[in-house]
């Protein structure tokens, strides 16, 4: 009987510690991001695809004010309410004291400069599949924004989903730097498979979560329950959509739809961000859609 | 006799209820008002944008009528149309989020932005394609603002 006993003992012991091993945050190695220069111009481009705005502008924010990271927004999701935070150049209360390497952490792994991870409300999970060129771009590029001189706001978010170790475990199943569409035979369904996958993360809203919390793979972009509020979020596969890759377009670039009804709810700030590209960017991401089934 | 007394109290029950149901509104008549004014909306807009990304021809006579229409629609005063009550939690059929009640100048504002928008476009709709297409934006930009707030997805 003591014999058992022990023995659950030392299991438990071992199974904690490989829980914590298995825990544990993966930065990027060393020299990630060693020798890049960051070009702000470019960067604007990135900023704008990857939709930072949309959560780190101050909610309702319009026009210029876009571009104040303050922080604010709030994201509803079945495990709690995340805020996200300044990430304005301000060294204090945004991340103006970091260096490029601690960017790309955060960025690609989902890990702060303190060695803690990020809740996946923040969307690391797509830009893991970001080249570190357009990091360092994206980096320099909000070096070039106004600081703002105020404290993020606290998650609301209860137990156990408050104990942030766990996240290294779920990252472990969920992060993955794969592209879903595993080929893509053009150039321009390439760059549409970037901007999706990558930067301006549709999957994020458009696919249906497991009950953990990961994207579903099987049913990407089939639609999803909206996290705040009624309604459904939209499947945007070929066939659920019908509609043409100039519709799509100039959806992405108007908010029009086919039939002339006008975007809203969350895809509405992803259009405003969306519309200040190039054509050729919103025709490739057309071109994924169609190539979707 | 058991069965008979919840029979009777169950009815007693449903008597109560009953008027409190029957007078309880589905505001069908606001619902299909409005939102027959946001479909005779897209229909103009349908031809603007439809000659702006040059899938129709440009007709500056066919392009101002649309331009007056939706000048028209945005010029109806737009609060017996929105009744408390009659938002996406509390009734079917309805995308409309509770936050318009919250907010109902905000709302009010927005729907004379989007007035605005289009007077700017009846001032350009004879003027060509270009002209269309730059005036189309700060209609769609109002549209999509207001959509935004207080507009659900569909379900
Ligand atoms: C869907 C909303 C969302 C989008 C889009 C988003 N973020 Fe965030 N971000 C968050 C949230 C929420 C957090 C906080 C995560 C946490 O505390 O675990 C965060 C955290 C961060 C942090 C860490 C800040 C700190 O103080 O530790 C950085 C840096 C960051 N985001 C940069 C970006 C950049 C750059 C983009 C655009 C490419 C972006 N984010 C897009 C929601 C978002
Ligand atoms: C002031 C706010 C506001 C503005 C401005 C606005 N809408 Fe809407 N729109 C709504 C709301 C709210 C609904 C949902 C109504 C409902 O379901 O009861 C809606 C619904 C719609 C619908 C769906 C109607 C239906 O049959 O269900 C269409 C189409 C539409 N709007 C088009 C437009 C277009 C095009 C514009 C710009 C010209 C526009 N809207 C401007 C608030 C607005
Ligand atoms: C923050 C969440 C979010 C993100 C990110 C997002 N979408 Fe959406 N999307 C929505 C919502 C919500 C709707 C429904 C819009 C409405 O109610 O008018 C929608 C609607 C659409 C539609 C119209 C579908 C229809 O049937 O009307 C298309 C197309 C679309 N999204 C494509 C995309 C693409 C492409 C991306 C990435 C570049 C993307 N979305 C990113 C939330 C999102």
């Amino acid at each position: 009987m003591r014999r058992f006993f022990l023995v659950i003992v030392a299991l438990a012991a071992v199974l904690a510690a490989a829980g914590w091993f298995l825990s544990a945050p993966a930065r990027l190695p060393a020299d990630a991001t060693a020798g890049l220069e960051g070009d702000p111009g470019r960067g604007e481009r990135i900023f704008l695809a990857g939709g930072c705005a949309s959560c780190h502008a101050p909610e309702d924010a319009e026009g210029e004010e876009r571009r104040v990271l303050a922080g604010g927004h709030r994201l509803d999701s079945e495990f709690g309410t995340f805020v996200a935070p300044n990430i304005s150049p301000d060294p204090e209360h945004g991340i103006g004291g970091w260096t490029l390497a601690q960017f790309a952490d955060a960025m690609m792994r989902g890990v702060s400069p303190d060695g803690r991870h990020y809740y996946p409300a923040f969307p690391y999970t797509s830009y893991a599949k970001m080249e570190m060129q357009d990091v360092a771009d994206l980096w320099a590029f909000l070096q070039t924004l106004p600081a703002a001189d105020v404290e993020s706001a606290a998650h609301d978010v209860s137990f156990p989903y408050n104990l942030r170790r766990g996240i290294g475990i779920w990252k472990r199943l969920y992060v993955d730097d794969a592209f879903v569409m595993t080929h893509a035979g053009t150039a321009q369904l390439e760059r549409g498979r970037y901007l999706v996958e990558a930067l301006a993360h549709c999957a994020e809203c458009h696919t249906p979560r497991d009950r953990f919390g990961g994207l579903d793979p099987e049913r990407w972009m089939e639609g999803a329950p909206n996290p705040s509020g009624e309604g459904r979020i939209p499947a945007i596969t070929h066939d659920a959509l019908g509609w043409s890759a100039s519709d799509i377009a100039w959806y992405l670039e108007s908010g029009f739809t086919p039939d002339y009804d006008s975007a809203g709810g969350s895809m509405a700030d992803v259009i405003t961000n969306l519309a200040q590209l190039e054509a050729a960017d919103r025709e490739a991401i057309a071109a994924y859609l169609l190539a979707l089934n | 006799m058991m069965l008979k007394a919840k029979t009777v109290t169950v009815a007693a029950a449903l008597a109560l209820v009953a008027p409190a149901a029957m007078a309880q509104d589905d505001f069908a008549a606001q619902l299909q008002a409005r939102k027959g004014q946001f479909r005779i909306m897209a229909l103009n807009l349908g031809v603007l944008g439809g000659m702006a990304q040059g899938k129709i021809d440009y007709d500056a006579e066919r392009a101002q009528t649309a331009a007056d229409n939706l000048v028209a629609v945005t010029s109806i005063e737009q609060s017996l149309h929105w009744p408390e009550g009659s938002d996406s939690f509390s009734i079917d059929g309805t995308r409309a989020k509770p936050a318009i009640w919250d907010n109902m100048d905000d709302f009010q504002s927005k729907w004379e932005d989007v007035h605005a928008a289009a007077m700017e476009m009846q001032a350009a709709a004879s003027d060509g394609r270009e002209a269309v297409g730059a005036a189309l934006q700060n209609v769609g930009g109002a549209c999509k603002a207001c959509h935004d707030e207080y507009r659900e997805p569909e379900s």
